[in-house]
């Protein structure tokens, strides 16, 4: 692909075929990761006309994609702006969306050239990295924000207006599971080990891949419903529910002082491993400061570093106790 | 948006949930806060707008970026455990969102 903002004015349609399906399919597990690129530049859809409303996004596939097939049956111009790859919340995070760019691509492409109205309409959460005012003054034209999501657009041109919930960021059952399959391909390596495992070591096999996918699917899925509201808390909790089923299973059926060492470990062990895992999923929501996180780092590190000594320690006695009692 | 390892300081006791400061005084009412803030953090007012909801800010920076009266202040930055966690290991080179990180 030629690099750089397009001089020619390109043009896009809101259908998705099967390529861009296959596509977002790969984003989605994380294939290819930096592979998912759009050619910087100005695009019409439609039949825009030079008094056409201008909408800014990222050059990420799925940006774009998720832009274009909200306008279905309208005549826009798209300017997508450089990110290099990456989404318009990411990139507003690492200034790529940002005032800078923006201002540079309405140059490199000719914008004030090529349209008569002088307003940019932006994706909401562009805004943490560019700055409307700047933006004026720099190139002249007027940012607008639209709302969060693409699919408020039609509303949005149509009325010029937002309202408080096409302001709001969700963070639904949806939004939560798509981010399983890339946790996947994360630990694709430990994934396969736990599956073989699963197959060749009796109930600890089982169990640690149990443990595997609670922490990818059902952490993801029970996070509103999980107590507390730091998420170290969250994972701890789902690890100790999780726990309790195999831990009652031998409880019961297995016998020797031995199970019950066991049993402490498992809990330990499980509780600090889901804990961290739920640590980690801070990055993932909508909704963490980092003066929150930093926070939580300091609350909670010590207390599943313990945990996890603990449990290695009770390991060593359940081990022990089992050898002595055979 | 920095992450730096010098981020894994301790939060100080008693202090507030986040870094945001309103400074109403400044405030010349344009509205540019109540529309970029993704959890609705601040809501409209008389005169200047009001700050009803500061718990819920996660300290992106989006008010900050466009309060043309500068009446906001936030210290902005990635709320990523993974991402602060992997900048006190490596250091320097930690500052970046990985590879497989955020897209």
């Amino acid at each position: 692909m030629e690099e750089g903002y397009a001089k020619e004015t390109l043009t896009t349609v809101p259908q998705l075929g099967s390529k861009e399906r296959n596509d977002h399919l790969k984003a989605r597990i994380g294939l290819d990761r930096m592979g998912h690129r759009v050619r910087p530049g100005l695009y019409a859809i439609g039949a825009p006309e030079r008094t056409s409303p201008v909408l800014v996004t990222a050059n990420y596939t799925l940006s774009f994609d998720a832009l274009r097939s909200s306008l279905t049956g309208r005549s826009v111009w798209i300017l997508v702006l450089d990110t290099k790859g990456i989404n318009v919340w990411c990139a507003a995070g690492k200034r790529t969306f940002g005032t800078e760019e923006l201002v540079k691509a309405v140059q490199a492409t000719g914008l004030a050239s090529k349209v008569e109205g002088r307003t940019l309409i932006l994706p909401q959460l562009g805004a943490p990295g560019v700055s409307a005012h700047a933006v004026k003054k720099d190139c002249g034209f007027k940012v607008e924000y639209g709302p969060v999501r693409a699919e408020d657009l039609p509303a949005y041109l149509d009325t010029g207006e937002c309202t408080e919930e096409m302001r709001t960021v969700r963070f639904t059952l949806k939004d939560r599971l798509v981010l399983a399959p890339v946790e996947i391909r994360n630990y694709r390596w430990w994934m396969l080990l736990m599956i073989l495992a699963a197959v060749f070591v009796p109930f600890y096999g089982p169990l640690v891949l149990a443990m595997t996918l609670g922490g990818i699917f059902l952490f993801p899925a029970l996070l509103p419903y999980l107590p507390g509201k730091d998420l170290s808390l969250k994972g701890i909790v789902l690890g100790v529910l999780l726990v309790t089923p195999f831990a009652l299973y031998q409880l019961l059926f297995w016998h020797g002082t031995f199970v019950f060492a066991a049993v402490v470990a498992e809990y330990l062990l499980i509780a600090a491993w889901l804990g961290y895992l739920g640590l980690n999923f801070t990055g993932s929501t909508t909704f963490t400061s980092r003066t929150g996180v930093r926070r939580e780092i300091f609350t909670y590190i010590l207390p599943m570093a313990v945990m996890a000594i603990l449990g290695g320690i009770a390991v060593v006695s359940s081990l022990v106790l089992y050898a002595g009692w055979l | 948006m920095e992450i730096g390892m010098l981020d894994l300081q301790p939060p100080e006791k008693g202090k507030a949930l986040n870094t945001l400061v309103f400074h109403p005084g400044r405030c010349i009412n344009c509205g540019m806060c109540l529309k970029v803030c993704p959890h609705r953090v601040f809501a409209p007012g008389e005169r200047r707008v009001r700050l009803v909801k500061a718990e819920a800010c996660m300290e992106c920076g989006a008010c900050q970026m466009n309060c043309p009266a500068e009446a906001i202040k936030v210290d902005s930055g990635v709320g990523c455990a993974a991402a602060m966690i992997r900048a006190a290991l490596k250091g320097k080179d930690g500052e970046e969102c990985g590879e497989e990180c955020c897209r």
